[in-house]
């Protein structure tokens, strides 16, 4: 039976196993928007594109499945693309399916025309212009295919209206055959070998764990690896949830504002065995101290990130959980007792870096510190809650003070940085997950990049939970401007803010407000009880910075403490 | 050093741009880049000419093969291989200079493909050392223009890409 392309593309959707879509109707979706009307996916209407994306990220990041998105032609695509970055920088599998202006008009500046591949190319994993309704369920297949496979990313797929409304027979492809694309995940033995060689050889191995680890599923041979060997770990603001940060050998997050341990235990080991990480320059400081003196083992399935930044010794291309496997299943052979005696002086050096200057700040009476806030989420939410952040000193202090213990628990835009990214991306998970709790750690600025999204969180009875850490102004690069620009506050002081409790109100959400210490715990508490979704605002400290602190540019043992 | 690479990739909308993009994009410079399909009309084949040290020659052809429509990439300074570069040159030929022009076009076992009382066009194929010659042998004619498709490039030997 013949069908349209709208209909293919749904029942395409129904197949990959799709089950909630984010998207914003337009014209050139009328007619995908006219079959969704009664066709099981359910869909989520944000009330801004970006937010779309977003929620299919936070969907993806939090259930390790393709999130998808739909949007329209023109602005509808453009508002993607923040979006879109996020996702590509971060691997994260999204498909964004946009409609595109009639194939005729297409390159005409028809009304709401955008070269939405043009502009995505730089920022997707792949992209696709569908000009053949006979191709699109092929296409749909490729798109899902290459978004979840290999080093994940953002596909876009942008249809014409005429391609919705043309007809072909449908049938969905059980398998992908693409001579150009076919993603190695087998570690290699050899490589395995040399890497179970060097590290035998260590006396101050240090685990350097990003978010691959988390993207593979490989947290738990990750932590069997590192206890195995009692090698002290890691990890990157991605690869946070892939450790148990209340492990004993667990160093915390490295780089700019990663714990003094951390940050000492890299500088001075002599071998760094890097799992799904990609030296990003806010992790390695000045490059050439980076881990100086160490022997380098680099895992990643992205042939790419090897040997990018730094030169490695040992390079493994394969997805981390298969040559972590692999790992332990060698060195189980070797004299492992013997190898943990060898270790024990520098697991008690990095015990020791860990008295000496412990993540901490000064507690002053009646000010409510957005450090303890985050503490006291992390204490109240429990294992299985979800936590999202914004992007800057509330995310710095969410990546410090919460004490993630599991994959997938954590959504932040790490390579990016994207403000507004954490409460759509919460939507994104609380919609897979109806039943956890989900909070988005916000600061006043990053909020307000997003907020109209309470609406949705209302409309569809999604329980969010927003903390905004309020001090008024743009706090990272305040805090910049207090350290490199003689504390010229240039325009980072929000000077007018709504009433945010108000606001949420204003929407039907439940607002509450904490101006002082001892409130913190009761406002958590009381939004932890509620069933809907709540913003928390906690006014908190205004010039308070996160310590310690890598200068820009300097080498990651050169740490601002205090 | 500078680099010959060929790239097989799927004859498809928009590739050119995904490759031209990922060399703007991560600043890595393209000296010169010719494209046309393959015997298989659902490939193209790009030689690329590019400059680099021995880390972003690797990033290159890492970066290449990573882009969902490339098929092969082959960095032909690691192997023997042919290249040639074909050049169209436009020059003044006046009544005195005819002869002379004609000498070199001989020497060079080029050929004229178009001439007017005042002009000749001029094709040749080379190596880039006999290309760059034959234009300063020329120039003093007076160049009136000229077009260059910039290098292909193939392996020695039996086998294929």
């Amino acid at each position: 039976m013949k069908k349209t392309g709208a209909q293919i593309l749904l029942e395409s959707l129904k197949l990959e196993g799709v089950d909630i879509l984010f998207g914003y109707p337009g014209g050139a979706v009328l007619d995908i928007y006219n079959e969704l009307f009664d066709f099981p996916i359910k869909h989520i209407l944000v009330r801004h594109e970006q937010a779309a994306v977003h929620a299919a990220d936070g969907y993806a990041r939090a259930t390790g499945r393709a999130g998808a998105c739909l949007v329209t032609s023109g602005p509808g695509a453009t508002n993607t693309v923040t979006g879109i970055a996020t996702a590509y920088m971060d691997s994260i599998p999204v498909v964004i399916f946009s409609g595109q202006v009639p194939s005729a008009l297409i390159g005409n500046d028809a009304f709401q025309e955008a070269d939405i591949v043009g502009i995505t190319r730089p920022c997707t994993k792949h992209n696709y212009l569908v000009k053949d309704v006979t191709q699109l369920a092929r296409i749909i297949k490729e798109a899902f295919y290459i978004a979840t496979t290999g080093r994940p990313g953002p596909v876009l797929v942008d249809i014409p209206k005429d391609i919705l409304q043309a007809q072909a027979d449908f049938h969905y492809p059980e398998k992908v055959k693409m001579r150009s694309y076919n993603p190695n995940y087998e570690g290699h033995h050899g490589q395995v070998a040399k890497a179970v060689k060097l590290i035998m050889k260590a006396e101050k191995p240090v685990v350097y764990a990003g978010g691959g680890v988390v993207l593979s599923n490989a947290a738990e041979e990750l932590t069997e690896f590192s206890r195995l060997l009692n090698i002290p770990t890691t990890t990157t603001l991605m690869g946070l949830g892939g450790f148990p940060e209340d492990d004993d050998l667990a160093l915390g997050m490295l780089g700019m504002h990663g714990t003094y341990r951390a940050n000492m235990a890299v500088t001075h080991c002599d071998l760094l065995i890097a799992v799904g990480a990609r030296f990003d320059d806010r992790v390695t400081g000045k490059l050439e101290h980076f881990a100086a003196g160490a022997k380098i083992i680099h895992i990643d399935i992205d042939p790419t990130s090897i040997s990018k930044n730094v030169k490695v010794d040992v390079p493994i291309v394969g997805d981390v959980r298969d040559v972590l496997q692999k790992l332990i299943k060698s060195v189980a052979e070797e004299d492992i007792e013997n190898f943990k005696k060898t270790l024990a002086p520098w697991n008690k050096e990095a015990a020791e870096w860990k008295a000496t200057y412990p993540l901490a700040y000064k507690q002053k009476k009646g000010v409510i510190k957005p450090q303890y806030v985050v503490e006291k989420i992390s204490e109240l939410a429990g294992d299985d809650a979800i936590i999202s952040t914004e992007v800057g000193q509330n995310q710095m202090w969410t990546a410090q003070y919460y004490k993630f213990k599991k994959p997938r628990t954590f959504l932040t835009s790490g390579g990016l940085g994207t403000m507004g990214y954490g409460f759509p991306a919460a939507i994104g998970a609380q919609a897979a997950y109806p039943d956890r709790l989900v909070i988005d750690i916000a600061g006043d600025g990053s909020i307000q990049m997003n907020i109209q999204e309470l609406a949705t969180v209302m409309q569809y009875r999604l329980p969010v939970k927003i903390a905004i850490l309020n001090n008024h102004f743009l706090g990272m690069v305040r805090q910049w401007q207090e350290l490199f620009y003689d504390k010229r506050y240039s325009s980072t002081c929000m000077q007018v803010q709504p009433d945010f409790v108000k606001l949420a109100e204003a929407y039907g959400a439940k607002g509450l407000r904490a101006k002082k210490h001892e409130d913190v715990e009761k406002v958590i508490k009381e939004a932890f009880a509620t069933e809907g979704p709540v913003l928390m605002e906690f006014i908190v400290d205004q010039e308070e910075d996160v310590y310690p602190m890598v200068p820009a540019g300097k080498s990651i043992s050169e740490m601002l403490l205090v | 050093m500078r680099h010959t690479i060929s790239v097989l990739v799927e004859n498809e909308f928009g590739v050119l741009s995904r490759i031209s993009g990922l060399f703007s994009g991560r600043g890595f410079n393209i000296e010169s880049l010719s494209v046309a399909e393959t015997i298989d009309p659902e490939t193209s084949r790009m030689t690329i000419v590019t400059r680099g040290n021995e880390q972003i020659i690797e990033q290159i052809k890492k970066q290449l093969n990573k882009l969902i429509n490339v098929i092969k990439v082959v960095d032909h300074a690691m192997e023997q291989s042919v290249e040639r570069e074909l050049i169209l040159v436009k020059v003044n030929a006046e009544s005195e200079m005819r002869a002379e022009i004609l000498r070199v076009v001989d020497i060079f076992r080029a050929r004229v493909i178009d001439l007017t009382p005042k002009s000749y066009t001029i094709e040749m194929t080379g190596d880039e050392g006999k290309v760059t010659a034959l234009v300063e042998m020329l120039r003093p004619m007076g160049i009136k223009e000229i077009a260059r498709t910039g290098k292909i490039a193939m392996g020695r030997g039996a086998k294929g890409l």
